[in-house]
Parts: structure tokens; sequence; C-alpha cells
């Protein structure tokens, strides 16, 4: 039983999508780290992505509303913790598909050791593309352009712990 | 948010020493940063800068969480209802970006951005590459995290200087003297507080000698590829912002900042 009971959470979770990114949800995008059911009550901790990031709120509110609308859930706490940090690895490869349907490319898989990094274009494919700004309209999004097909698009930033 | 364990008292007095400089630092810094929005040299430097305002202002939010944490109060209140006098940010960050007002006739100072914020960026790193083995474990993960968007603005701030530094003629000059008022102040910010032996004491954070070595080692590189003297005293002219002291542009910059949250202190933001 109690496993049918976390199923429904994990259900009502993947109904909670990133706000700013509406193809991805918070579980693809690595951001719950975990989910403890006791009875009638369930604890939620998320991670953040950006700890500036201004859609927190919005999405502890919409974590909580999915969670009391599609399970039996009385008591509902979500919590954001900073530990484990996360990393933009966390992010699916289902993640990373529903990235790149929305013209985001997903983040690349390895940074080099001098930190540089290399996403190609999430529309042609192309691996021509430059870097426009590496600060985005979102705290984790770069601007890049494509020599390719001449899109602008944009890439999820890359974070892990090395940099 | 986390339930914290009973400490010794002096512990716990440095460590909330410590907390509120990390904390008002990067509030009164991200402040002037937001200051800047619209106005910076070009469109991606807006939104570049913008960003980084933005990641900032939640470091200071993390901090005045941990500080709640540690029965100091609402983190609403820690950042906007105590008064210039007990605030602990260094002065060299509270100051105008320049001449003027952002809403009428701004004469900020580009170079003094890009200086004031490089410094100052270099030597959070060093801090929180330190606070990554705090005694305190809280402060070390927070630390992490901190630390991999620090990655990026630091990136950021090192290229506007380098490049600026290297054009030569008028922007050498501005550069220089931007560098010259940021020395002025700059010890400032490398201070740890009146507190800063016991930090070291009780390992929350390395002291502060070693972290202005490691400062001075971080930046020494940098400095030689664009002919730059390293000094070897920073000073603090306008005053110790680390004993509460500050110039009237806090004053100006808090009456600003907290005039929506006077409304209505008890509402939710």
């Amino acid at each position: 039983m109690p496993q049918e009971k976390e199923k429904s959470v994990m259900k009502a979770l993947q109904k909670v999508k990133d706000p700013e990114i509406d193809s991805i949800s918070i579980i693809e995008l690595g951001m719950v780290k975990k989910v403890e059911v006791n009875g009638d009550s369930v604890l939620i901790e998320l991670l953040p992505t950006f700890m500036g990031c201004p859609a927190l709120d919005i999405i502890h509110k919409n974590v909580v509303d999915s969670i009391a609308e599609l399970t039996s859930m009385k008591e509902i706490d979500v919590q954001f913790i900073y530990h484990p940090p996360w990393t933009s690895d966390r992010v699916s490869d289902e993640g990373r598909l529903r990235l790149k349907e929305f013209g985001i490319a997903p983040p690349p898989k390895r940074i080099t050791e001098t930190g540089e990094w290399h996403v190609d274009c999430p529309y042609c494919d192309s691996t021509y593309t430059t870097i426009e700004n590496i600060f985005g309209p979102t705290a984790c999004r770069s601007i890049l352009y494509c020599k390719s097909c001449k899109n602008p698009f944009e890439a999820m930033k890359p974070v892990s712990t090395i940099m | 948010m986390v339930d914290v364990k009973p400490m010794n008292k002096d512990y716990q007095s440095s460590l909330i020493s410590l907390l509120y400089q990390l904390a008002d630092d990067d509030f009164i810094l991200a402040y002037r940063g937001s200051e800047w929005l619209g106005l910076a040299p070009h469109i991606e430097e807006d939104v570049a800068f913008s960003s980084i305002s933005q990641d900032t202002m939640g470091h200071a939010a993390m901090f005045y969480q941990l500080l709640s944490d540690l029965g100091e109060g609402d983190v609403d209140d820690l950042a906007h209802a105590r008064p210039a006098k007990v605030r602990k940010n260094a002065i060299l960050l509270e100051m105008v970006n320049g001449p003027g007002h952002y809403l009428s006739k701004p004469s900020y100072d580009w170079a003094f951005a890009v200086v004031r914020n490089y410094f100052y960026v270099q030597a959070k790193k060093v801090r929180m590459e330190s606070l990554k083995n705090s005694s305190y474990d809280p402060l070390a993960n927070a630390a992490l995290k901190v630390n991999m968007e620090l990655y990026y603005h630091l990136l950021h701030w090192k290229t506007w200087f380098v490049q600026l530094m290297q054009a030569g003629g008028e922007a050498r000059k501005r550069m220089e003297d931007a560098i010259h008022r940021v020395w002025d102040d700059f010890a400032g910010v490398l201070s740890l507080g009146p507190l800063g032996k016991e930090l070291a004491t009780f390992k929350i954070i390395e002291s502060e000698n070693i972290l202005k070595g490691k400062w001075k080692q971080s930046m020494k590189p940098v400095f030689d590829s664009v002919n730059l003297l390293m000094p070897e005293e920073f000073g603090t002219q306008s005053g110790d912002g680390r004993k509460g002291e500050h110039i009237k542009d806090l004053e100006d910059a808090l009456l600003t900042l907290r005039e929506v949250y006077q409304t209505d202190p008890a509402a939710s933001w």
C-alpha cells in the first residue's frame, strides 16, 4: 500500500512543470531529491537549480496544489534544500529530450578541465554554434547562435561542483 | 528550516557575525547592480548583469535564512528592517554607482562597476572555497552551491576587466582611477570583522591573512597580464563597515529599497 501512495505522489510531481519551460517536469529536471510518505503526510525535498531563481515560490505552490489535488495526502511539506547542490547532470535523458523540444539545448554532458563546454544546435544538431551571452533570460540559461541554420537559441547552463 | 543543535555561545556569536557580513555584502551589492538595469553599456550586458545581481540577491537571501535558522529573526526583516548602523557590509559595496539617480540623469561609472565587482567576486570566491570546509555544515553546504554560480560571475567580470585594461587610452585611465578608489577601501571587503580571530580558531573560516594571501595569489597573474602592480596594503578610508560604520549612501539606498516593504511589513514577499 505505501508504494501506491508514493506512486501517486510521483505522478502528481510529474505534472509540475518548470514555470518557464513548460515541457519539462521538476522530476526530469532533477530537482526532486526525496519523497517520504508517512501515513497521510508527505515530505518532499527539492533542489533549487539557481538560488536566486524567482520561480521557486511558484514551484513550491504548484507542488503543494498538485499533490493536494491528485493524492490522498493530508499533510504536505515541501522544502528546498541546498545539499547536495543541484548540478546540470541531474537532468534526466527524458528531460534532455523535453528541453530540446522546447528549443533549449540540454546542458553538455561533459565539461573540459578548463571549464570549456560545447553545445549543438537544438534545431538542426549542427555543431557550428557560438555563445552570444553566457547569461540568458533566466539564471539557468545561456544564449547561443547556430551558424548553420542561422537560428539564435538557448542552452541550459552547465553547473558542476568541479567549477 | 533546519534544526540547529545547541552550540557554544562564543562559537555561535562568531558564526553569526560572519553570516551578517556575507549576507549584507551580497544584499547591498546586488541592489547596486540592479540600479544599472537599462543603463549597462549594451543590451547583452544588461541581461548578464541583472542575472548576476539576481543570483547575488539569492545568495543574500540564503545567508539571511541561515541567520534566521540561528534565531536571528525573520528573513524579510533581516533584509529590510535593519537600520544602517547595525549592517555589517563593507563600505566599498554601498557606494553609489556614480553621480545622479537611475530615474533621472544617471552618470554611472562603468569602470568602477567592473573593478568593484571583479575584486569583490574574487574575494567572495576565496571565502566560499574556504567555507566549503567550514566546521558549520549548513554554511559549508551553502558555500558549495554559491561557489558554482560564482564561476560564471567571475568569468564575466574578469573578461571586462582584462579587455578594458588592455584597451589603452581613456578606458585604461578610467580603469586606473577606479582601481585607486577601490584600493582605498578594499581592506574593508577583506576584513572578517572584530571576531576574525575567533572565526579562525573555531574553524568556521580560515584567517583573514590566509584569505588575503589567496586573493592576492589569484589576482597576481591577471594583474601581471595587464601590467598592474599589486599594492602592499589596502585601505579603509571611508570607515569600517564590519563595525557598523557607514556613509550616507547606505542610508539613501535603504530608504529606496525598503519603500515597498514598509507599506506592509507583515506581508509575505
